[in-house]
């Protein structure tokens, strides 16, 4: 399994080729020992569109040690600076070039907007490879002084070495560029496992890497199962570092697998049911437009989704109906289509797991001010859904849901705002509105997130 | 108004192509005549004739800048426009230098007299290096939050300082051009440049090539003018918040001067050096004399930290100094566009004079000629490689920068010794250590009075490393992150969050 395909992208005569092995050392190859390829959907269709070969431990094996032979030989201590920066930069230049192929490749796999992954995911990543390649001739230590007549001490930054980095799908163009672009600035070598759902663009971008520049085993791209490739990864005494992106559950797999194994260190980014806070201060247009955004963008599917929302009493019954306004104006269709602002959830397993947070968020008890509706046609479609009249021990207000639903709470003072808001086992990000500027302060540092 | 321009066609066995470009004076993205209507004549140092001649740009030229530059600074500069476009700006600028590079080379080895193959592998090279490096500094000018109370957010801000002068020499005209865009660009300042009346080819291309990379008007305009005109009136200039330059030690002072009567602007300066360079009995002898020749001949010794004092212990002494002797003869003199050239003639002739005039004087005092001494050719102004020894530390070519390809070589016995001589200097520019014990090395770095230390090399620079003088070498540094701080003024901001007075 390590042929070429050609994937037509709807409305056009034009396809997209896709090399469907693994990429090890610069070249697509197939698994060693794994017959059974992943096979790979078309979120808004159902319809399958390719297989791609999936990558057993004995695959995994190979890239790590494709991986250790770069870092010792051309790629680590052996690059400079300014020539890591040189190639990251003409990465960057080779995506922008190649933004509508790509576009239009995360749009046939993952399902969301050409236009958007076009003009926000891809530019954003072109922006961030750019971003650490400037960063790539600027890793500082410090001297530091001791003691100057015996002895001088100088701390050295140097890369940790070969980096199993394993990335979700969605966000799959731009996940990728998150961890490739500051690995490869310091220096580190890559073993990269994209989403086994979302696996296309990171193929592609391998042939990038390969016309960059970059020598072989630099970034190896390896689909594969999360329980075998990513578990493998995790464990692998070969590799120095593991960073892992998706959810919660997974994550603590990863780190355990990490403690066990060599110690390798971890970074993680994982699940979130963020807050906002809406207080009376709030300018109520601007806020049910951000509020309205920060649920729907990329149909929900974002590890920082403002997923619960809190509405001072004073102004809640002005506030909600706009809302509910704003959140009925996404059109959610396929990407393909000029008009649409969201796609379809990933992949069916996505669709079942958020129809049933909708089914026990009515079960419950809450009130289904939108949305909350099965479509008939095919495509794993979830409109904007937003659930009123919350309680706090309801699983859609303590349960990461990753889809375009909403809980709406309403909160009496500001004390009672932030505790809301910090009652949850997650802090990945929080938000409020208010023209109170010591208000904002206050809120902000109370509010336990990594990004307010 | 119309401009000057500059038209020639090079058939020489290093470059051939046509270059056409104006030359006049560069002011809110456009070329014309300067304010007097004046011209300054440019001369080809390898044949003493004029090449061309430029629009001159006295201080009516240089108010007319500084307002089109606090205009693109308040409009379409400054912080108007975020970091990471200013990076790409810069990236831009850079591979433009890159397209162009031999057309840039050219210019600057007939400008300059340099030869067309340095032009090219250092100076071109480093040019693009330091505006590639500074492009990615643009978005990561990164001020502080502090912890001071609760009742209380404070934070720094690092703001670019509004409209900058630059003044630049004539010893690498584009690379300190480009050591001067670099980082005012990138932290967002708007500039007025003034490249050396002697050098002003290569800085006239650029500013083509910073209208064709995008940059808006005005945010860059170039002057080309006498110091004491034009020079004289950015240094006094009430609309100008900072001074960058980088010559003389002793125009650096009149510069200095000049900004504190007038509105106290920061100034920060890159002088001259009379930079040491020790080699110990332990010293791998051919790496020695590798670098030591780098270090005083290279750019036909116009390096500000050329390494003129060359201290070689005794036990050393005679095996270095034959060797370097003899390298120092085959170094090759001749036509700057020649493939095999190494040297070519001195800048101007008011640099020959100057430099034979220091020679003649250390002949006088009673210095030994041990190689050179004497004009190379009867025609430009090439000076042979030379070498003087038995000299006392009070004569005029062991004080005074010479700036020429002129070394002493001094012996030296002991080690506390050599590093008071190596220390008793105005300057303090750069040294450098030539020893296999690190040690040894180190330790001699570390107390050496010098802004950059080398050990086991000489004359060796990166974009990202800083560099800057001691002592009357200078004030503040150049390249690495540490050039940032001559361009950023630094505003805290305390935001009161609850406490009542």
């Amino acid at each position: 399994m390590a042929k070429a395909v050609d994937l037509s992208v709807p409305s056009s005569n034009s396809k997209i080729r896709v090399h469907t092995g693994l990429f090890i050392n610069n070249e697509f190859v197939p698994s060693v020992d794994n017959p059974d390829p992943i096979n790979v959907f078309n979120p808004s269709t159902e319809e399958f569109l390719c297989a791609v070969a999936a990558a057993s431990e004995r695959d995994v094996d190979i890239a790590v040690a494709a991986a250790r032979k770069a870092f010792r030989e051309t790629w680590g201590k052996n690059v400079s600076g300014f020539e890591r920066s040189r190639l990251i930069n003409k990465l960057a230049d080779l995506i922008e070039r190649d933004k509508q192929t790509l576009a239009e490749l995360e749009c046939l796999n993952n399902g969301k907007p050409v236009k958007i992954a076009r003009d926000f995911d891809i530019s954003d990543s072109v922006g961030c490879l750019r971003y650490y390649a400037g960063w790539a001739d600027k890793i500082l230590g410090q001297s530091i002084e001791i003691d100057h007549k015996a002895k001088i001490a100088i701390t050295h930054p140097e890369p940790i070495g070969v980096c199993g980095q394993i990335i979700p799908w969605n966000y799959p163009i731009q996940m990728w560029a998150w961890k490739v672009a500051p690995a490869l600035a310091v220096g580190c070598t890559i073993v990269m496992k994209p989403s086994e759902i979302t696996p296309l663009t990171a193929l592609k971008l391998s042939e990038l890497v390969k016309e960059a520049g970059f020598p072989p085993g630099v970034i190896n791209t390896i689909p594969s199962l999360g329980p075998v490739g990513g578990a493998s990864l995790a464990a692998h005494k070969g590799i120095d570092k593991v960073a892992f992106t998706g959810s919660t559950i997974t994550g603590r797999k990863v780190f355990e697998a990490a403690a066990t194994s060599n110690l390798k260190k971890v970074s993680l980014e994982l699940g979130g049911k963020s807050p906002h806070l809406i207080f009376e201060s709030a300018n109520i247009e601007q806020a049910a437009n951000w509020a309205a955004l920060g649920i729907l963008y990329n149909t929900g599917q974002d590890c920082t989704a403002g997923s619960r929302l809190y509405v001072q009493d004073t102004i809640y019954d002005k506030f909600v109906p706009i809302l509910a306004a704003k959140a009925k104006e996404l059109v959610i269709g396929n990407g393909f289509d000029e008009r649409s602002g969201g796609g379809p959830v990933v992949s069916k397993t996505q669709y079942d797991r958020v129809w049933s947070y909708i089914e026990s968020g009515k079960k419950e008890g809450a009130n289904v001010l939108i949305g909350g509706e099965k479509r008939s046609e095919p495509g794993y479609w979830v409109d904007a859904t937003i659930f009123t009249d919350v309680r706090s021990d309801m699983k859609i207000v303590k349960e990461e849901i990753f889809g375009p639903v909403l809980s709406v709470g309403k909160f009496h003072t500001e004390q009672e705002a932030i505790d809301l808001a910090n009652d949850t086992t997650y802090g990945l990000a929080a938000g409020l509105h208010s023209t109170d500027q010591a208000q904002c302060h206050r809120v902000s540092s109370a509010l336990e997130a990594g990004t307010v | 108004m119309s401009t000057t321009t500059f038209s020639l066609e090079f058939k020489s066995e290093t470059f051939k192509g046509k270059v056409n470009f104006p030359t006049g004076v560069f002011i809110d993205g456009q070329f014309s005549a300067g304010a007097e209507g004046t011209t300054i004549d440019v001369i080809n140092p390898s044949t003493g004739k004029v090449i061309t001649s430029v629009a001159e740009g006295t201080a009516k030229d240089v108010d007319r800048a500084v307002k089109a530059a606090k205009r693109a600074f308040t409009e379409s500069w400054g912080l108007k426009v975020p970091g990471s476009q200013r990076g790409q700006l810069l990236n831009k600028l850079a591979d433009l230098f890159e397209r162009h590079s031999d057309e840039l080379a050219a210019l600057e080895a007939l400008d300059n007299g340099k030869t067309f193959n340095w032009a090219k592998a250092a100076d071109v090279a480093m040019s693009i290096g330091v505006l590639r490096y500074y492009a990615g500094w643009a978005d990561k000018i990164h001020g502080q939050t502090i912890e001071t109370h609760e009742d209380k957010l404070a934070y720094t801000r690092h703001e670019p300082f509004g409209v900058v002068g630059q003044i630049i020499p004539w010893n690498f005209p584009l690379m300190m051009m480009a050591w001067k865009l670099g980082p005012a660009l990138a932290t967002g300042n708007a500039i007025v440049l003034k490249p050396s009346e002697f050098t002003p080819l290569s800085a006239l291309r650029v500013c083509s090539l910073i209208n064709e990379a995008g940059f808006p008007p005005g945010v860059v305009n170039v002057i080309i003018g006498y110091g004491h005109t034009a020079g004289q009136a950015i240094a006094e200039h009430l609309g100008i918040d900072k001074v960058a330059f980088t010559g003389s030690t002793l125009v650096g002072r009149k510069i200095m001067e000049a900004a504190a009567k007038s509105n106290l602007k920061n100034v920060t300066l890159e002088l001259g050096g009379k930079s040491p360079n020790i080699i110990f009995n332990d010293a791998d002898l051919d790496l020695a004399v590798n670098w030591s020749l780098h270090g005083i001949f290279w750019n036909h010794g116009q390096c500000c930290c050329a390494g003129s004092r060359i201290f070689v212990q005794s036990g050393i002494y005679d095996k270095f100094l034959e060797r370097f002797t003899a390298k120092s003869k085959a170094l090759k003199l001749g036509d700057p566009f020649a493939g095999d050239s190494y040297q070519g003639p001195q800048v101007s002739k008011i640099q020959f004079d100057r430099i034979m005039d220091f020679i003649n004087s250390g002949k006088e005092q009673g210095a030994t000629v041990h190689l050179g001494g004497e004009q190379h050719g009867t025609e430009g102004y090439w000076i042979q490689p030379t070498i003087f020894t038995n000299t006392k530390p009070d004569m005029r070519i062991v004080q005074e920068e010479i700036f020429g390809p002129v070394g002493v070589v001094i012996k030296f016995e002991d080690q506390e010794d050599v590093l008071r001589q190596a220390n008793d200097t105005l300057y303090g520019l750069a040294a450098a250590v030539f020893t296999t014990d690190i040690t040894r090395g180190i330790q001699f770095a570390h107390s050496l009075q010098a802004g950059t230390a080398w050990i086991n090399c000489a004359n060796s620079l990166h974009p990202n490393v800083p560099f800057g003088g001691y002592k009357q070498s200078g004030v503040g540094r150049e390249l690495g992150e540490y050039a940032l701080n001559n361009y950023t003024n630094v505003k805290a901001v305390h935001i009161n969050l609850g406490q009542h007075i």
